[in-house]
């Protein structure tokens, strides 16, 4: 089966607030015109185009079509999306080359947080008969967690803090990041709490923004890109949902998912955590390193 | 010209469905239970006693069907503070979220815990079930859970037929915007005029407007105003009521291109017979009172027949 190699990536300015609509389309045309231009690729010579998005998100049945209409789907196109993240359509991107099916993939994905209660919006992504119907909002089950961590000892609030710190200096290399800057744990630590024992720096600003990768198969790869960063190992799992019958201060999905990648011998990760013990969290799963940032 | 703004037009968009959810025997019971004031789990393939019952084990997806009645107290493993209670969680004042194990059980289930304060709140606190006033057999029938040195509230357990369903409503509040290029548009319309815009690539002219040429993927940019009549490309007479209908079929939906555009929109075709309408039929749009015109294409009431000769199919095969 076929290598895959990342060859290029671009990303909208993650914002507090777009003016734009919820289809994404004035983030995505200028996402997409610099990845082409980077490549030096056109939209014809793209296999494959995938995205994630959710119409929860957006407020709108099938919102992702309207989106369709940032790559000029002129002649027709091959192209996929999934009701997820777009980790999970680069996923599907993925296997797509990796079958020999297409050499290139465009993987995209958009969403504006601030368009709805974004809270609220979270409860739909959790267990519809017995969980939802009490609205459990992302922040306070993010909250459940943390403690959960914190009366085992297996991080602090103070901990917490440096994930957030150290996420905000990290930001200032990256001009498209909502949120940088010098700051210190303790300075973090006066602040009140937002969902105890959750403050506001324990929790992903709600964020509108977009994404975009492309992939290439072996020789492809080589003729885009000096360097492309090829993908050895790629592994999707999930935790049960039924949040109170698991161990909530581990994750064995992603314990299951990076032994199948092959995480072993890792020099760098980058994580994604929409909260700072989760970050701690994972790499204690992982069997990281303390180093952050 | 048309009077520019540079702030895109928004409005409040609220959306909700009542999600109608068959329980299945598993859920069914719980929900029952429920509703009789009693608390089913469900052994799991370890041994453990689950609460709420799964269908399935979580570890090892076997079938699971050993019920186990388990307390209406129990202990928090773990909390968090809502100061600020969104719309429809279990209390509408300040409240925790907790995961309570109640006693016979071995997980966790989630609730609001009613404890007035963060003070009054500590992991391995014990608490107890407050049931809700009318029970109907699902989740909600715990109201929430109460610190045990609060005075029981007496609520009566309901009865009937086994709970075989579950309706949820969700309601979801948005702030929907319209992107620039149709915010042109529609303050366009509160002026009685109608602004199209042609894509630089393909100079194809669109109304409404886009953020981005479907076929180019660029922005339509020139700005062009076009009249309000123009032909029936497609059409199709509506037999059929549906509810929020607010004309008497029959009648006719059509695609309306305006002379000068590229793009046709649907808008009712009236003042005919539904019969009479044909592919080509020149139409002319028929605007309300004036004093009744917003940002919005209801502006124009629907099109009507101009009595002039049909255009030739040739003149629009390619807008079909």
């Amino acid at each position: 089966m076929s290598e895959v190699a990342v060859v290029g990536f671009a990303q909208a300015p993650n914002v507090r607030r777009t003016p734009g609509t919820t289809n994404g389309v004035e983030m995505l045309v200028p996402v997409f015109h610099r990845l082409l231009a980077d490549t030096g690729l056109s939209k014809q010579d793209i296999g494959f185009w995938c995205s994630g998005s959710s119409d929860y998100l957006a407020g709108r049945a099938f919102s992702f079509i309207a989106a369709v209409d940032a790559i000029g789907a002129f002649p027709p196109i091959m192209e996929s999306h999934v009701e997820m993240d777009a980790a999970w359509a680069l996923y599907e991107a993925w296997v797509k080359i990796r079958t020999g099916e297409v050499e290139t993939a465009l993987v995209y994905g958009f969403g504006k947080s601030s368009a709805g209660e974004l809270r609220r919006i979270m409860a739909m992504q959790m267990d519809p008969y017995l969980t939802t119907p009490l609205w459990p909002d992302s922040v306070g089950v993010a909250g459940l967690q943390a403690r959960l961590g914190i009366d085992a000892g297996l991080w602090t609030e103070a901990d917490m803090a440096e994930v957030a710190a150290s996420s905000r200096r990290a930001a200032l290399s990256n001009p498209d990041a909502q949120l940088s800057g010098e700051t210190t744990a303790e300075e973090l630590l006066k602040q009140p709490y937002l969902a105890d024992p959750l403050r506001a720096h324990d929790c992903a600003p709600i964020t509108d923004g977009a994404a975009a990768i492309i992939l290439a198969s072996g020789d492809k790869a080589r003729e885009l890109s000096e360097r492309p960063a090829w993908i050895t190992g790629f592994e999707h799992r999930v935790d049960t949902p039924l949040i109170g019958a698991r161990d909530l201060t581990t994750s064995p999905s992603t314990i299951a998912a990076a032994k199948a990648a092959g995480v072993d011998g890792v020099q760098v990760a980058e994580l994604h955590a929409p909260f700072t013990h989760q970050n701690i969290l994972l790499r204690q799963a992982l069997g990281l390193g303390k180093r952050c940032g | 010209m048309v009077t520019i703004s540079s702030e895109p037009l928004s409005a409040p968009l609220n959306v909700g469905f009542d999600y109608t959810r068959s329980l299945g025997p598993v859920l069914g019971r719980f929900a029952t239970g429920l509703r009789a004031h009693t608390i089913a789990g469900i052994r799991g393939s370890d041994g453990r006693v689950l609460v709420p019952p799964a269908e399935y084990d979580p570890v090892t997806a076997e079938k699971l069907t050993e019920f186990v009645d388990v307390g209406t107290e129990g202990v928090v493993q773990t909390w968090s503070w809502i100061a600020q209670p969104l719309a429809g969680q279990p209390l509408q004042h300040p409240f925790a979220w907790a995961l309570v194990k109640l006693d016979g059980a071995d997980t966790g289930l989630l609730h609001a815990v009613d404890a007035g304060s963060p003070d009054r709140m500590s992991t391995g606190m014990r608490v107890r079930v407050r049931w809700a006033a009318e029970p109907v057999g699902s989740i909600r029938d715990i109201e929430c859970f109460e610190p045990l040195d609060v005075e029981p509230t007496e609520r009566a357990p309901g009865e009937g037929d086994p709970v075989t369903m579950v309706t949820t409503p969700i309601h979801l509040t948005y702030q929907h915007t319209a992107s620039p290029e149709e915010s042109r548009y529609l303050r366009g319309l509160a002026e009685g005029k109608l602004v199209g815009q042609r894509c630089p690539a393909c100079d194809k002219v669109y109304i409404p407007p886009r953020g981005s040429c479907p076929t180019d993927g660029v922005p339509t940019e020139d700005e062009i105003e076009l009249p309000d009549h123009g032909i029936v490309t497609t059409f199709c007479v509506v037999n059929v009521p549906f509810l929020g209908q607010r004309i008497k079929p029959p009648y006719v939906a059509a695609y309306i291109l305006l002379e000068g555009a590229d793009i046709p929109f649907l808008h009712l075709v009236l003042g005919c017979e539904a019969s009479e309408v044909r592919m080509g039929m020149r139409v002319r749009a028929q605007w309300r009172p004036r004093d009744q015109w917003g940002t919005t294409l209801e502006n124009i009431d629907h099109f009507e027949p101009t009595g002039e000769p049909d255009a030739a199919y040739e003149t629009f095969s390619q807008h079909l």
